[in-house]
């Protein structure tokens, strides 16, 4: 797995770290896949399952907006490429989003995506986590450019493995923890909502999903109301009745 | 006495053995199987080393199976000894057998041995294990044999190696998802007792932790138990 490559791109990571305590290296590792290919922006989820997921790191712009709907809508490239344990190749976006993702594919272009891939981060059969890219021009990504992919997806793995072994078990390693910021309120939400409609976890985080993609809101914004108790799920006749009381 | 038509084969099939699904009971009783077929004996044993350096039998060929345990069992014979050495142990003189492993060797003439021969498992300065090839006959194997033999011995290190490092690894992805599991877990309980108790959010990890320490469990067990239902919240609110 860990080709010559992958070891030379995680080398030049550590060196850029060595020169700045201060970066984060999946962050680093998103950039520099940014700068070797082209692309216009990467993001590196870990995954247990579709929505017990978190964002480690992703560039700035478009990138952040996706992976954003990604986690509102709860499909798209990264959802696949998990579920499948396969790459997801999308260079015509414009035409095969909407009917792939009838959530995700719209939203995604209107946001300025017009090629997407991702790739499975696993070691054998067990899978845990994916590297997503995106581009503002479509197009397929030539054979040499693939095995570039590939080999940043091996050196994600492999930091990210790295990194938790660095880590007190049980806990995340910091670095990982970065792209936690501006998610838990979603889990804490799903909780509350999960109270409030006498519904399951995963269920309730359906109900928020779909709340967002009503309102065209991201699900942190909807979750942040549901936390700071200015939107309630309330369940009466079988039916889900929304109320804001703010 | 090899059979060089079958060896490159053998070869072929056990680095095959690697890339695909790898069971390391199945490996390394092909690989028995394949030594006593390409070094024509007539009978091999394996043996590995657990992590504080006790030696159990891994894979052998049936005949040779209590032999093999009277080794472990007596700590003697020349598995044994190969595997102290880290040296292969062949073409032992048979006076100078009975002498060295007086019960192994007497064990090993009932059972029709006439010599018995032993490589290390060994990568660089470790060593993980030995395997044995028992000959009806007094064969003494000659230096390309021993080569030979060392070389199935090598795959069968570098096999069993290989399997460790993914092992470990994934007892880290485990690891890294229980990780993320638990903190989605602790959050999503949070939520759970925000909703109950009417606490405000910033102060619901707080509420948890003083449960778990009160009850001597784990924090991500105690948010299993609030999400399951099971935990008692009363006066939580007011506290």
């Amino acid at each position: 797995m860990a080709g010559s490559r992958a070891e030379q791109i995680l080398g030049e990571l550590m060196a850029e770290a060595t020169a700045d305590q201060q970066v984060n290296l999946p962050t680093l590792l998103c950039q520099a896949c940014v700068r070797a290919l082209p692309l216009d922006g990467a993001g590196l989820w870990v995954m247990t399952e579709p929505g017990m997921q978190s964002l480690v790191a992703v560039t700035d712009g478009t990138a952040k907006v996706l992976e954003d709907l990604q986690f509102t809508m709860g499909e798209g490239p990264c959802i696949d490429a998990f579920t499948s344990g396969r790459p997801v190749a999308q260079p015509e976006l414009a035409t095969t989003a909407p009917t792939r993702w009838p959530g995700f594919g719209p939203a995604a272009v209107e946001a300025g995506a017009a090629a997407i891939f991702a790739f499975p981060l696993q070691l054998g059969t067990i899978r845990f986590g994916v590297l997503d890219l995106y581009r503002s021009q479509p197009g397929t990504l030539s054979g040499a450019e693939t095995l570039e992919a590939l080999a940043f997806t091996d050196a994600a793995t492999i930091l990210l493995l790295y990194l938790q072994q660095q880590a007190p078990d049980g806990e995340l390693h910091p670095n990982l923890e970065a792209g936690w910021t501006g998610r838990p309120e979603v889990h804490q939400a799903s909780g509350m909502v999960s109270v409030q409609a006498e519904v399951s976890l995963p269920q309730a985080l359906l109900l928020l999903r779909g709340r967002a993609f009503a309102l065209n809101l991201p699900i942190t914004q909807v979750a942040r109301d549901v936390v700071d108790r200015r939107l309630r799920f309330d369940s009466a006749d079988q039916e889900f009745v929304v109320t804001a009381t703010s | 006495m090899i059979r060089y038509e079958r060896l490159a084969q053998v070869f072929v099939e056990l680095a095959d053995t690697l890339v695909t699904d790898f069971d390391a009971v199945d490996f390394l009783h092909n690989l028995t199987d394949s030594s006593v077929e390409v070094m024509s004996v007539q009978g091999a044993g394996l043996m590995l080393a657990d992590q504080r350096g006790a030696l159990h039998v891994a894979a052998s060929t049936g005949e040779v199976d209590l032999l093999e345990l009277y080794e472990v069992e007596h700590q003697e014979g020349p598995c044994i000894e190969c595997f102290t050495s880290g040296q292969p142990v062949v073409n032992i003189d048979p006076v100078l057998s009975l002498q060295r492993w007086p019960g192994f060797t007497g064990l090993a003439l009932a059972a029709g041995f006439g010599s018995v021969h032993a490589l290390p498992l060994r990568l660089r300065d470790e060593v993980i294990g030995a395997i044995n090839l028992y000959c009806t006959e007094a064969r003494t194997l000659e230096p390309v044999e021993v080569s030979i033999a060392q070389a199935l011995a090598d795959i069968a290190t570098i096999g069993l190696l290989q399997e460790r490092i993914i092992r470990d690894k994934t007892m880290l992805t485990e690891q890294l998802q229980g990780a993320l599991n638990t903190r989605i877990l602790i959050e999503q309980a949070r939520g759970i007792v925000a909703e109950r108790t009417g606490l405000p959010m910033a102060m619901t990890f707080q509420a948890i932790r003083d449960h778990a320490r009160k009850h001597g469990q784990t924090l991500p067990r105690t948010a299993t138990a609030v999400i399951d239902g099971t935990v008692d919240m009363t006066g939580w609110g007011t506290a």
